[in-house]
């Protein structure tokens, strides 16, 4: 599929700018090119995808459909659902009040917590253009997974004492909200806005990523990290769980580093679990949340799926060994 | 082209993400060469947004009313939307 792709960087690489191939300078710039070029056109396709599907299931739908759920299925669809939704940490307070005001039980409030930021689609999208196609779906299916029992496990803790009690005191009614209803030209203006946000924020977080990946693909020996994140190294997935935590926002730059880093002797259990951090455990969003509920209940969320995703790290590094 | 509008209430409400300062300087762009000249609030006050049943921010209200919600569009959609609800 991407083929043409391939051949324009080898073009581009050997006959334009005359590198000479089979050396080091050469595999890295051709690895640069070939895969800036490959994940622009996925993100570009993929955003625009889901910000389609987006435009018919905005939150406040979601919340209709949630709030009808029983106490325990409904962590499943929000977990599900949460995959579509976009995730800023501007959104994390209306968010959670909006559910849990509405009736949405406190548990099934934090799967879709958990699902949205972890699985989201530029994720997915370096997942899928980096990894390959069955890295994302263990990614997407494990991520599923830990948000639906982290939603469960909270759900049955009966934590909603820890909850401002603000946020109990309103109500509010989502049912019969009536949002701005949308042309089908109006969806893809929606769509087109929200893919170019989208490609404006993280396109030098992708070069940079990319192009440091592209250094390490070229340059470094590749068994440099087995000695010090190889899967024998039993600290290495809670490590990397730790340095995942501060790098939210530079998600789309962490990925295509650690990608390089899997060739050169990081096991693919410690990377997932690298990644489920960044994307699934955020300072900005604990420190936002603190808003809403009090700190203990910000330690047992972030315990809780820290938990799950060193747990996932380490089965990983068995399997795929 | 230009319509002159007065007692309008242009608001953009968000959490005071950057997003939503940058939607409140855009949209004091677009009221002024719309030639609206009341002036814009800008809220940091969230239960507003829950109060309306919207859960996304930031959102910009023209007299109450919510017209966008959650996203940062360009300047030509943001007076495209605008112009479209006063």
């Amino acid at each position: 599929m991407f083929y043409p792709i391939q051949l324009l960087a080898d073009w581009l690489t050997y006959t334009v700018f005359g590198i000479i191939p089979k050396t080091l300078l050469a595999s890295a710039v051709n690895f640069f090119i070939f895969d800036t070029i490959k994940i622009f056109i996925l993100l570009a396709g993929i955003i625009f995808i889901v910000s389609i599907i987006r435009s018919y299931l905005p939150p406040e739908k979601i919340r209709v459909i949630l709030s009808r759920k029983n106490k325990y299925i409904g962590n499943v669809p929000a977990s599900l659902l949460g995959i579509i939704t976009p995730f800023c940490s501007c959104s994390a307070i209306p968010l959670f009040l909006g559910f849990v005001q509405a009736g949405v039980p406190l548990g099934t409030t934090f799967s879709f917590l958990i699902a949205s930021p972890m699985i989201n689609e530029v994720a997915l999208v370096l997942l899928l253009g980096l990894f390959g196609w069955k890295i994302a779906i263990i990614y997407i299916v494990t991520g599923l997974i830990i948000s639906i029992l982290s939603g469960v496990v909270i759900g049955s803790l009966k934590v909603e004492n820890l909850v401002e009690s603000f946020v109990y005191e309103n109500s509010v009614n989502g049912n019969n909200l009536e949002l701005p209803s949308l042309s089908r030209i109006e969806r893809i203006n929606y769509a087109l806005d929200y893919t170019t946000d989208i490609l404006k924020k993280v396109w030098p977080y992708i070069l940079v990523g990319i192009g440091l990946g592209a250094w390490i693909h070229g340059y470094l020996p590749a068994d440099f990290l087995v000695e010090y994140a190889g899967s024998g190294k039993w600290y290495a997935v809670p490590l990397a769980v730790l340095i995942g935590i501060p790098l939210y926002s530079n998600a789309a730059g962490v990925i295509p580093l650690v990608s390089a880093l899997t060739e050169k002797g990081v096991s693919m259990g410690t990377t997932l679990a690298f990644m489920m951090s960044v994307t699934a455990l955020s300072l900005p969003e604990f420190m936002i949340l603190k808003k809403v509920m009090k700190i203990k209940l910000i330690f047992i969320f972030a315990g809780i799926v820290s938990v799950g995703i060193v747990f996932t790290g380490y089965l990983f590094n068995i399997i795929l060994k | 082209m230009q319509t002159l509008k007065n007692n309008m209430k242009l608001e953009v409400i968000g959490s005071g993400c950057k997003k939503c300062k940058a939607l409140f300087e855009l949209t004091e762009i677009v009221a002024k060469e719309l030639g609206i000249h009341d002036t814009v609030l800008y809220s940091t006050d969230i239960n507003k947004i829950v109060a309306m049943g919207l859960m996304s921010s930031p959102v910009l209200t023209v007299n109450d009313k919510p017209v966008l919600v959650g996203m940062l569009p360009d300047k030509e959609r943001l007076k495209e939307i605008i112009s479209k609800n006063i």
